[in-house]
Formats: C-alpha cells, sequence, structure tokens
C-alpha cells in the first residue's frame, strides 16, 4: 500500500521511494528510504497534508506526494 | 576591516542556526543578497575574534542542485573557500541533522560540529558521548545551546584554532560495500580533474554520482571517462538493488544509524516533544485549528493596526510634525526662497514624513511575525491552510504574507522573505497589493458616506471581497500563463514549539526597520520629490497659484481619456489617481483641494463629480490599481528589479482598469 492510505496511528516500513527527481531527491534527505519506519500522526483540518513521525522528527507532505512512497504495515 | 578567515555556518532549518549567528557576532551584521537570487546573506564579525568573518547560509538538509538555497550554498562552500565550516546540528533530532554532516566532511575542509540544544538532551535524561561521537566523525564536536549561550565560548576557540592550523576532517569514508566501491573508483577516475577544479576528490565523485550537472562541468571530463563513471553507477545500482540517489541516502543513514547506536543515549520521549504534541492537538485540531488560527491573526492584527502600531504611528507622525513646524518656522525666519521652501516642508518633509509613520507598524507586525515564525507556529499554518492555498497553484506558507496585505502591503512583501520556493515566493508578491490595504479605507469611507450611507458596511466588505476574487482569478490566470510549471512539493519540517528568542526577534525587528527606512530615504526620497515638482509647477516651470494649473493636473487631463470609457473622464479624477501613487490617503486629500473644500465637507460635494454608478466604479479602480510607492520600492528590492517592479504596476492598473470597465458596463445596463 502507499503512505497516504495509511491511517493515524499505524506503524509501516517505507519499501519504496518514487515521484519526480527533486521530490524524490528530497525525500531521500529527509530520511524517508526503505526500511525506515514510518507512521503517521494526523491530518490537517481540511484533510490535506498528513503529519508523519520518522526519525523522531515530524514532517509534513501532501497526500498525492504520500502516494508515491510504497510502504507496509507491521 | 582587514578579513583574516572567514567561517561558513551551516546546518538544518530549525536547529537554531540563526540564534547561533546572532550569539556569536552580536548586532555587527551586514544583511545582503547573493547575487542573482534573492537568498538572504547575513555576514557578521565573531565577537572577540577580530577579523573573523562568520557567513550564515541557508538553512538546509543536503546539498543538491535543486533549491535556490542549495545551490547558493554549493557555491559558496566550492568558490567562497571558507577557511572552516561551523555545523550545527540539533541534538535533539540528531540523526537528520548528522547527514548534511556528512556531506559537508566530504568537502575535506577544516571542519567543528557544534551540537546545539544539548542543555535539552540532558534534562530528559538523554546523552550524547561528545568525545567519541567526534573520534568517529573525525572532527571536533562541542555541545552548545544556543538560546542560552552556553559552550559558544569554547566553540569559538575550538574554530579558531581548528582554522589556524588548517585542521581537516581526518576521514571522509562513511561506506562499505558496492557503494564504497563505486565512489572509490569514481574518485580515482575525476582526481585530476578534481584537483584541477580545486574541488575536494571526494565530493566531486558524489555529486558526480548523484549526476550535479553544474559540478560535472566544473570536472571537464571527457566522453570516455563520463562512460566509465556511467558504468561503475550502474554496476552499484545492480548490486545494491537501489538506485544511486537512495543507494547514496541509505549508504550515509546506515552509518548514522550505526554512529548513534554507539554514542547516543536516546530519552524515551522528551517533555518538549510532549509539549508540542499537546499544543498541536489544539492548534492544528480538526475543527478548532482553523477558527484559532483566525482568532490569532486577527489579535495580532487588532494589536498592530489598532492598538501598538497604531499608537505608536501616531506618537511619530506628531513628532514629525514637530520637527517640520520647526524647521518650517527656521526656514521662514532665515527668509528662504519661498520655492525651496515649499520643496522641504511639503516634498520631502510630507513626503518621506507621511511613509515613516508606517514604521511603527512595519516594526510592531514583525515582532508579532517572529514570534510567530520563531515558535514554530508559522510551519503549522502551512500545514492548516495548505489545502486552500493549492487550489490556486499556492502552498501553505503564502497565506500568512496575504494576509498581511491587509494591513499593508509593504510588511506583507517584506514577509514573503520566508517562503522556500522563488515561484511562490513570486507569485504571492505579485498577489498581494490585491488584498485592500489599510490606507484605502479613508476613500472607501469618504465614498460610502456620499453615495451610500446606509450600506456602508456592505460596500466596504464587498470591496475586500472584489478584491480578494480578483486576485484568486490573477492567480488561476498566472498559474497558467508567467508562473507555468509544478508548484514546489510541500514537504516540510514541523519543529517542536519553543520559546523564541528575545535577541533573534530585536535583530529581526531592527533589520525590517533598517530595510524600510533605507527605502524612505531614497526611492520615497526621489519619489517625493518628483511629486512635489509636479504639483508645484506648470509646464512652463512657473510656480502655479492654483493646483487646476499644474504640471500634475496636465497630467491628470492627459491620461482622463483613458479613463473616460469607465465614465471617469473628469481631469481631477485622474489627478486623485495619480497623487494616490504617492500614498493612498492622498486620494481623499486631492479631491478635497480640487473641489476646493476640506475632507470632511467632501462627501457633501462628491456627487458634483461621481454618479452613484461612477462612485463604485471609481472605488472599484482604487481597490485594484497601481500599489502605493512605498510597497512598488518593496516589490522592487524584493524582486531586485526596477522593471519587473513597474511592471507589476502596470499589470494591476490593467486589471484594475478591466475591472472597473466590467463594473461601468454591467452598472449602465441595470440601471
Amino acid at each position: 500500500m502507499t503512505l497516504d492510505k495509511l491511517k493515524i496511528g499505524q506503524q509501516a516500513k517505507i519499501i519504496s521511494v518514487g515521484g519526480e527527481e527533486s521530490l524524490r531527491c528530497h525525500l531521500l534527505d529527509m530520511g524517508l528510504i526503505p526500511k525506515t519506519s514510518v507512521s503517521v500522526r494526523r491530518i490537517a483540518p481540511m484533510g490535506d497534508p498528513i503529519e508523519i513521525s520518522l526519525r523522531g522528527y515530524e514532517l509534513t507532505l501532501r497526500l498525492e506526494d504520500a502516494k508515491k512512497i510504497e510502504v507496509s504495515v507491521y | 576591516m582587514v578579513i583574516i578567515m572567514v567561517f561558513a555556518l551551516l546546518g538544518n532549518q530549525n536547529c537554531g542556526k540563526t540564534t547561533l549567528f546572532n550569539q556569536l557576532t552580536g548586532s555587527n551584521q551586514h544583511v545582503g543578497n547573493f547575487p542573482g537570487v534573492t537568498v538572504d546573506s547575513k555576514s557578521g564579525e565573531i565577537r572577540n575574534l577580530k577579523g573573523c568573518t562568520v557567513v550564515d547560509l541557508p538553512g538546509i538538509y543536503s546539498i543538491r542542485p535543486y533549491s535556490n538555497e542549495e545551490i547558493v550554498t554549493r557555491d559558496f562552500l566550492i568558490n567562497g573557500k571558507p577557511d572552516a565550516i561551523i555545523n550545527i546540528a540539533d541534538a535533539t533530532n540528531i540523526e537528520r541533522n548528522l547527514y548534511l554532516t556528512l556531506q559537508l566532511l566530504e568537502l575535506g575542509l577544516p571542519m567543528v560540529l557544534a551540537l546545539n540544544m544539548m542543555d535539552e538532551v540532558r534534562n530528559n535524561g538523554g546523552t550524547i558521548n561528545v568525545n567519541e561521537l567526534s573520534a568517529l566523525l573525525g572532527i571536533p564536536v562541542l555541545p552548545i545551546s544556543a538560546a542560552k549561550n552556553e559552550g559558544i565560548d569554547e566553540l569559538i576557540e575550538v574554530l579558531y584554532s581548528t582554522a589556524k592550523n588548517k585542521v581537516k576532517p581526518t576521514k571522509i569514508d562513511f561506506c562499505s560495500g558496492a557503494v564504497h566501491r563505486c565512489i572509490h573508483a569514481v574518485s580515482h577516475l575525476i582526481e585530476d580533474h578534481a584537483e584541477a577544479a580545486g574541488i575536494s576528490a571526494r565530493f566531486a565523485a558524489v555529486k558526480a554520482i548523484e549526476g550535479d550537472k553544474a559540478i560535472v562541468e566544473k570536472l571537464n571530463i571527457n566522453e570516455n571517462e563520463k562512460e566509465m563513471l556511467e558504468h561503475s553507477v550502474k554496476e552499484m545500482e545492480s548490486e545494491v538493488g537501489l538506485d544511486r540517489n537512495a543507494a547514496l541516502a541509505d549508504m550515509r543513514y546506515t552509518f548514522i544509524e550505526d554512529i548513534c547506536r554507539k554514542t547516543v543515549v536516546k530519552c524515551s520521549e522528551s517533555k518538549e516533544h510532549l509539549r508540542s504534541m499537546k499544543i498541536d492537538n489544539i492548534l492544528t485540531h480538526k475543527y478548532f485549528g482553523i477558527p484559532l488560527f483566525i482568532v490569532i491573526m486577527l489579535a495580532v492584527f487588532w494589536l498592530t493596526f489598532g492598538v501598538i502600531g497604531s499608537g505608536l504611528s501616531d506618537l511619530l507622525m506628531m513628532g514629525i510634525d514637530k520637527l517640520t513646524a520647526a524647521v518650517d518656522s527656521g526656514l521662514s525666519n532665515y527668509g528662504i526662497n519661498p520655492v525651496v521652501h515649499s520643496l522641504i516642508i511639503d516634498g520631502v518633509f510630507a513626503g518621506v514624513g507621511s511613509v515613516l509613520s508606517f514604521l511603527p507598524l512595519i516594526v510592531v507586525l514583525f515582532f508579532f511575525l517572529s514570534m510567530l515564525e520563531d515558535s514554530g507556529y508559522m510551519a503549522r499554518v502551512a500545514f492548516v491552510m495548505d489545502k486552500l492555498l493549492r487550489k490556486i497553484g499556492l502552498s501553505g506558507r503564502s497565506f500568512v504574507p496575504m494576509l498581511i496585505g491587509f494591513g499593508c502591503s509593504v510588511p506583507a512583501i517584506m514577509a514573503t522573505r520566508t517562503l522556500s520556493s522563488e515561484r511562490d515566493r513570486k507569485m504571492t508578491i505579485v498577489l498581494t497589493p490585491f488584498m485592500s490595504c489599510s490606507a484605502k479605507i479613508p476613500i472607501y469611507a469618504v465614498f460610502s458616506a456620499a453615495f451610500f450611507p446606509k450600506y456602508a458596511a456592505l460596500v466596504m466588505g464587498g470591496l475586500y471581497f472584489t478584491g480578494m476574487a480578483v486576485g484568486v482569478l490573477c492567480a488561476l490566470i498566472l498559474n497558467k500563463t508567467k508562473f507555468k510549471g509544478n508548484p514546489v512539493p510541500f514537504v516540510m519540517e514541523l519543529p517542536n514549539y519553543r520559546m523564541p528568542s528575545l535577541k533573534s526577534v530585536i535583530l529581526l525587528m531592527w533589520e525590517k526597520a533598517r530595510d524600510f527606512i533605507e527605502r524612505a530615504f531614497t526611492v520615497i526620497f526621489i519619489a517625493s520629490i518628483v511629486i512635489w515638482f509636479l504639483r508645484t509647477f506648470d509646464t512652463r516651470f512657473n510656480v502655479v497659484a492654483d493646483s487646476s494649473m499644474s504640471l500634475l493636473a496636465s497630467i491628470g487631463r492627459l491620461i482622463s481619456p483613458v479613463l473616460a470609457p469607465l465614465g471617469l473622464g473628469d481631469w481631477r479624477i485622474s489627478t486623485a489617481l495619480i497623487t494616490g501613487i504617492s500614498a493612498k490617503e492622498a486620494v481623499v486629500s486631492t479631491l478635497s483641494v480640487l473641489l476646493q473644500t476640506n475632507t470632511s465637507g467632501l462627501s457633501q460635494v462628491l456627487p458634483s463629480l461621481f454618479t452613484p454608478l461612477s462612485a463604485v466604479t471609481f472605488l472599484v479602480f482604487s481597490l485594484l490599481y497601481t500599489p502605493c510607492i512605498a510597497a512598488i520600492a518593496a516589490l522592487r528590492s524584493e524582486f531586485k528589479s526596477s522593471l519587473k517592479a513597474f511592471s507589476v504596476a502596470v499589470f494591476q492598473c490593467f486589471i484594475a482598469w478591466v475591472c472597473a470597465f466590467a463594473v461601468h458596463l454591467i452598472g449602465s445596463v441595470i440601471i
């Protein structure tokens, strides 16, 4: 499944990161690399973007970008 | 000043870099711009170290050639030849922060790592073995707390000796396996080229693998070598099972995870983080998040434009009036030529003075804005409002500058500095003037009183709404034309909420105030003189007795045919609009002068010049046409181009004309 489908509080492991080159590199640099565990913390009031937690910090990204990140639920 | 040494200060966003910079330099700072881009370049002399300058580079997460900030940083590190790098890392979030550290090490420059917020780590029961970390990274590591000014002296001391003795990092190898072999093969391949280009071979090799075009070009490698490079990267990719970018990121994070296991004892959950989570449960709440944001912004507005800022403005205005009166009588007693007298009093003092009275508003507004920014709340605003703004092709970050536009376009345009994407920044700047600023309220008030006394609130509200609607429409059009291309992805860290540092807030206020004062005495000074000249002389350069004979009136007559299709063909209307360029309040005062009445009597006289329909048309035109000279000057300094600022002004006039014409046409049909 993809990261945008993850429910709040669910832990998952990143399988792969896709997307256009600059977005993808930025995600990789922020530590979203295969085998990293992530969880969704909350969803913005209007339903998008989402806040995720990884490597001990919080990051926000849009659903359309989260869609490009393949994860598997633990 | 003789510059002995230059240090580069680097770190992630939200790691306390600006606070450290302020601690290192005190108020001894110079704010400039990196050539060609609107990225702030701050530098300052380090306290107690004469001739040693530290350059505050943008907050970045990686050295990639994608954003302007990253490119500026890369170029400075390669071409600026700093004597040493100060890398600041947030100790509470060490894993991600060390990612940049590893890339910086590859440059092979003398370097010191400052572990910030160590007090927070300790208070939460965590530890970092600094000595071991230092040994593993091969550079000096110093625990500091920038906010509490702890460890700064030691940092300066170690930094100085590291730079003076040119102590390079003792190791640059963090890799293993196939990635290791690939980097070494490429390093070896390009070694001579890198040396010729003056770049560290290791850094150049990694950048070549990542495909950084500018570096590859600099290396000047031939086709054969390019092929070998590509071959060894491909081999590595197939062996690791990841593409080049993922493989390099993986290699770095694996190394970091390893050294963190050896040196860091994490606390279970820090107090600051728990507190942040609690605050976020309220401030980004599904139902309360947006209303709370509106309440916070209204409070900022009310305090700035209603209480503190306007009070200080009135006080400053009084001071300026007193000074003007003193100079006035002084000049009169001296018996100076009346034209020179008029130039100084009616031109310079009146023009610069009226703009200067905005200064308190700007300072107070930036006080609140920097509090919101430094506390971490602005990132939440972006999070909460992003979806709305995305509909017009912007990101959540643009919301606040546009909102400030309702107060005054000048600080709104200045506030776009915090936007990370150049495209978003430019587009936000262009759209901000459509948000009706507070200086236009007198125009609306006078016209409502004259034509729609019962519906004043409705007219006011309608105008604000029209401004926003036109802004949205323009955004949609600009998206398809001038600012085509994909909006920058919105991937942003949400840092823990923190107490803003008073020193940083005050320094930012001072910086913005200085910026504004500088403009008041340059661009606005000249503009004031030009407008005074036009108002005072006629076409034969005689001093006019009656304002209807002035050059300004002649220009008004010249322009009036353009406004005639809108039903605003009278020269007095166009003249009033022209003076509105100096400040929007001037529209009302000019109209009262030209209609030979005072401001309070204006409402009674206006119906002689306007019909209710042309009044509405006029209001719509005033709402949308060119921003005032202070805003244009701010536009100019943000765009770094007079031409672009001028084009924006023309663009606004064009939009205003079209909208006013539509109002006129529809109105004529209905009535």
